[in-house]
């Protein structure tokens, strides 16, 4: 042994007290299993190793390259968002219990972690609408083509219909999922900003599973639910939101407005942008397709006391029993990140998400006109929530690129998902105050002039 | 073996089929089966008219630790379903030959009753794989 | 330790704030001037109403009823419950990694970039694959994506493969994911030794697989010492071998997948790279694969261009998207920020301090329990109950009897192949007196189920619950917290 590392706690004494214990006396002879062919000559060619406060240090240095939200007010949304995260969230989640833990197979010991899923999934279910949620899937656009597959398998049907409003990963991991499980997947075109209707109802047909849309859309406008809900229905389709939770606290309810299914992203409750993972996804059901539901589910019960306790339960359904009957493959899930919405959700409250999507909507709206007063297009018919679209007189690249050096990090390009020249899609969160809005749109203003 | 009650014929995949009349059988599954599945939580029966066909799937039955496909025995069209197990499935584990029946069916293809086991044949079967 | 057993919703009180937001800087918006009165929510959604230390207290007391890798010895065979450092922890949480977006432009986030970059090619190396994609979220969507990836090579060849053979120890993700890729599961049966058997495998192989699934050393600790032959069996049939990493620990520096003959690998960052458990997820699942496979990674693959670090989607063959944005960066962070700590030689110890650990705790056991296997075994092993079940105690009872001893039970029942098993992976990361003191509880143990089997059976006593009814929950299952009505309550008194 050379240099002892802090994560190896063997001595030379350790090491050779075991060694003899085995009746060998080398530890060559434990891996003389392995055929001399295969057995690496040397050490593995990987940067050596680097004591603690000089690694901090690297990785000091390797961050400052990055350009963070702390310093650059950012309005880039798209699917991640800079929202605010109480201080406790971080504070909670940092307690090993919960995050050295491993999934709460043996209840007795895992009360704690399975607790706070119930709780998590009762306040998903809150927010939907729903009946049934389950305790967290990867992140929203996997949950979204998990959904599509329930669809299939339930209603036996082989087509799904997906808005182009919907987030595009969503859509391409979609197709990349579909794509194994043998249905096709068929786009409905955009009415300006929305889902066009019109083509929705030529589109959809016996054959069809689910209709499949984002509330608020991938260009922050809301969709008409209650209308697709009934275009859907007729043909005996389902019916699959992919909704924004923070929006759901002033938004009517998809389970209200008739959802089979309703699914998305944590992320703007309690989860940090992190350059996009881990985040969140969730699931939430109509409880006729509670049994169907992937992933883990944790219910209540009673001990052999009658003492109340909670316990993963239909695990029948999960990858580990029925195995090439799974329905999905789901095995470990995001469960630290559910805890981190679900304090996030405790410390923000009923008032508190309110509050919070209040101010969303108030700053966007104000950005809104604010550029609008200034001469730009606002492309959005629809109301939107807390994103919108505007047409620049230049490409979004270059405008971003003046952006960036007047401090802010500039908006979403729809170039090259939806072919939008110059348009840039702008999230506007309770994070941007009023000085920030007016410097970016100062800035642009100045771009379009000199 | 509890409560078999005589003339029953047997699947090799566990169920029980019990002639009702000239066209019509009734079936579950056996208290084998009962007892290697544990307590049974939910059972995915077909519906009133589905079609089903020998040795294919034709729902499952889950207990806490397992799910089991149910294997249509015979061929035919289904015509009763036993709703009692949607809200009491663990009949099936009290008794799997009366209030733990499945599913009655009007069967498309009598030659398929021969194929079957009598419960002698059964329990030679269940034999035959305990060694 | 004073029991808790309030749910959140049941300390709530309307009125109390457990944030402070501020108040708008802009104009107010009555919502009905802007959405249309049925896209407005009639009922507010009943969150907890809470002050901030009734949160805290809340959440700490939950903590308190939860047993982590912090708290106690944690064998869970076949999850590699190492320590989980702190350093990484403190990396992951930096302004500069978590606060950035996933879409801002390549310039403003090299850091991010380059780490990924280089986690690449160290995951390379230590699997001996020619290139990886990080973007899996856990090892089954790894495996999905390998098997994607299978599907398509075989498409672009033009032939037609529907099967995927799994021996049947595998874990369960194996053959769900294959079917959720599309391909028929064909199990192997195992040999008496436990390994995969090379006459049963040569029966069921033909030129319509695409794939055997291994993982190696497999599910019972055990190195498939035929793995050579194994791979050419498969490769002359025209298949691919694929590697689940879940025991990687056993070979980190000693070998490699590539050198074994695999084609794809996944790995498990959140078992043998450290990253945490956190109570189940999230992980990190990448995936290697060998020169012929990389056309069909999944896109955006992250390239070096001259000094700069850039992000590429146009790879005309890829399977496309497998997860949102580029994976779970925060817990690719961690993985590189372990990866740093150790070195090349730091690795090789792990394996070598892992595998030490199995051996030496399983030859203190085996006086005890059926060890069903004598070969040496690499990081993990099985024992096999059926002594103490001829006696009445199941493996299941024995569990719940180490609960009491404070620790966490090992696997249970997994491998399907191995009667009342018991699988142990003590890991790396313990001392040799946890060892010891852990192989004294289970003798113990196995005393008792001699001399007072009803210590066992009822089982565990001094945990804050017993066993819970999992037969009530999933005949009735409640999932979701419902308030008693008012009305309710009244009926209720009556």
């Amino acid at each position: 042994m050379t240099n002892p590392y802090r994560y190896l706690p063997d001595t030379k004494q350790d090491q050779e007290e075991m060694l003899a214990f085995l009746n060998m006396s080398s530890i060559d002879e434990l891996f003389e299993d392995i055929p001399s062919d295969i057995r690496l000559a040397g050490e593995l060619n990987i940067p050596k190793a680097i004591p603690e406060p000089l690694l901090l240090k690297k990785m000091q240095r390797l961050t400052s390259q990055n350009k963070n939200a702390n310093y650059y007010p950012t309005f880039l949304g798209a699917g991640t968002y800079d929202h605010y995260i109480p201080s406790v969230v971080n504070h909670m989640i940092s307690r090993s219990e919960f995050y050295t833990a491993y999934t709460p197979y043996q209840p007795e010991i895992s009360q704690g972690e399975l607790q706070a899923i119930f709780e998590f999934q009762t306040m998903v279910c809150e927010l939907t609408g729903m009946d049934v949620a389950n305790s967290s899937m990867y992140d929203g656009f996997t949950s979204l083509a998990e959904a599509a597959s329930l669809a299939v398998a339930s209603t036996r049907r082989l087509k799904v219909l997906v808005s182009r409003a919907v987030h595009p990963e969503s859509r391409a991991i979609l197709n990349t999922v579909a794509d194994g499980q043998g249905y096709t997947v068929k786009e409905v075109n955009l009415a300006t900003d929305v889902t066009d209707l019109e083509n929705l109802k030529e589109q959809i047909e016996q054959d069809t599973a689910a209709v499949i849309v984002q509330y608020p859309n991938f260009f922050g406008s809301i969709e008409d639910l209650a209308t697709i809900k009934k275009i859907a229905e007729a043909k005996g389709a389902l019916f699959i939101v992919s909704a924004n939770p923070l929006a759901l606290a002033l938004l009517q309810a998809p389970g209200k407005l008739g959802a089979d299914i309703v699914v998305g992203d944590m992320q703007p409750l309690g989860i940090p942008m992190a350059f996009g993972g881990p985040h969140c996804g969730y699931f939430s059901v109509h409880k006729k397709f509670m049994r169907k539901v992937p992933g883990r589910i944790v219910g209540q019960t009673t001990d052999d006391q009658g003492k109340r306790g909670f316990v993963l339960t239909l695990q029948a359904r999960e990858q580990h029993i029925r195995r090439d009957k799974a329905s999905s493959n789901i095995c470990s899930n995001q469960a630290l990140n559910a805890l981190a919405s679900a304090v996030c959700m405790t410390a923000l409250g009923k008032q508190g998400i309110c509050h919070m999507a209040q101010l969303n909507v108030e700053k966007a709206d104000y950005m809104a006109n604010s550029l609008q007063k200034k001469g730009f297009i606002v492309k959005n018919e629809a109301p939107f929530f807390n994103e919108f679209v505007v047409e620049l007189p230049c490409p979004i690249k270059e405008v971003n690129a003046k952006l960036l050096e007047a401090g802010i990090i500039g908006g979403f390009d729809l170039e090259s998902d939806y072919g939008f020249n110059n348009q840039m899609l702008i999230a506007v969160t309770e994070q941007r105050t009023k000085e920030e809005i007016d410097q970016f749109v100062e800035v642009l203003e100045a771009v379009v002039n000199g | 073996m509890t409560n078999a009650i005589a003339n029953l014929l047997y699947s090799e995949e566990h169920e029980w089929v019990l002639q009702l009349d000239e066209n019509r059988v009734r079936i579950g599954i056996s208290d084998y089966a009962q007892k290697q599945l544990g307590d049974i939580v939910f059972v995915e029966n077909p519906v009133v008219n589905d079609e089903i066909t020998a040795n294919e799937s034709m729902g499952t039955i889950e207990s806490v630790k397992a799910v089991s496909e149910l294997y249509a025995p015979v061929s035919g069209s289904v015509t009763r379903v036993n709703e009692e197990l949607n809200d009491t499935p663990e009949a099936i584990n009290k008794n799997p030959y009366k209030e733990g029946w499945l599913i009655e069916v009007e069967i498309s293809n009598p030659e398929e009753l021969e194929l079957l086991l009598n419960q002698d044949e059964y329990e030679a079967f269940i034999d035959e794989g305990e060694e | 330790m004073v029991e808790y057993n309030e749910l959140i919703f049941e300390i709530s009180r309307p009125g109390r704030v457990g944030s402070n937001l501020p108040e708008s800087d802009v104009e107010g918006i009555d919502l009905h001037d802007k959405f249309p009165k049925h896209l407005i929510r009639d009922l507010p959604a009943e969150l907890p109403e809470v002050s901030e230390l009734q949160l805290v207290r809340h959440y700490t007391a939950l903590s308190n009823k939860n047993h982590g890798i912090d708290n106690g010895f944690y064998p869970l065979g076949s999850c590699t419950m190492k320590y989980n450092p702190k350093i990484n922890e403190d990396v992951a949480r930096f302004e500069g990694f978590s606060r950035i977006h996933p879409y801002q432009p390549a310039d403003t986030v090299q850091g991010a970039l380059e780490l990924l970059y280089e986690l690449q090619g160290e995951l390379a190396e230590i699997t001996g694959m020619d290139a990886v994609t990080l973007q899996p979220s856990a090892g089954a969507q790894g495996e999905w994506t390998g098997l994607m990836m299978v599907k398509a090579y075989f498409e672009h060849k033009g032939e037609k493969r529907t099967k995927v053979l799994v021996p049947d120890s595998a874990h369960g993700t194996n053959p769900a994911s294959a079917t959720v890729a599309g391909f028929k599961t064909v199990t192997i049966p195992s040999n008496e030794n436990g390994l995969v058997d090379l006459k049963e495998l040569k029966k069921h192989v033909d030129d319509d697989t695409a794939a055997l699934m291994l993982t190696n050393p497999n599910t019972l600790g055990l190195f498939e010492k035929e793995i050579l032959e194994i791979a050419k069996v498969v490769h002359e049939a025209g298949g691919l071998l694929y590697y689940d990493g879940a025991n990687a620990n056993a070979i980190l520096g000693k070998t490699t997948p590539g050198k074994m003959g695999f084609d794809i690998v996944h790995l498990n960052l959140h078992k043998t790279f450290t990253t945490p458990h956190g109570g189940g997820g999230p992980g990190a699942g990448p995936v290697g694969v060998k020169k012929k496979l990389i056309p069909y990674l999944p896109v955006p693959r992250i390239e070096k261009d001259g000094e700069k670090y850039v992000l590429n989607s146009n790879q005309p063959l890829s399977i496309g998207r497998v997860k949102g944005y580029y994976g779970n960066f925060g817990i690719l962070v961690r993985a590189y920020t372990y990866i740093r700590t150790m070195g090349p030689e730091g690795l090789r110890q792990v394996s070598e301090g892992a595998v030490l650990h199995a051996n030496y705790l399983r030859k203190k056991l085996e006086p005890y329990f059926d060890a069903p296997f004598s070969q040496i075994c690499k990081h993990e092993f099985v024992l096999s109950g059926s002594r103490q079940k001829k006696l009445g105690v199941r493996t299941l009872d024995m569990a719940k009897r180490l609960l009491d001893f404070g620790y966490h039970p090992p696997t249970i029942y997994f491998p399907l192949n191995v009667e009342e098993c018991l699988m142990i992976e003590p890991t790396e990361t313990e001392s040799k007196e946890t060892l010891d003191a852990f192989a004294d509880a289970m003798i113990q143990i196995a005393k008792e189920v001699e001399d007072t089997p009803d210590a066992i059976l009822n089982a565990p006593h001094t945990t804050i619950i017993g066993r819970l009814d999992e037969v009530q929950a999933a005949r009735q299952p409640i999932l979701r917290y419902i308030k008693e009505t008012e009305l309710e309550k009244e009926i209720i008194k009556l």
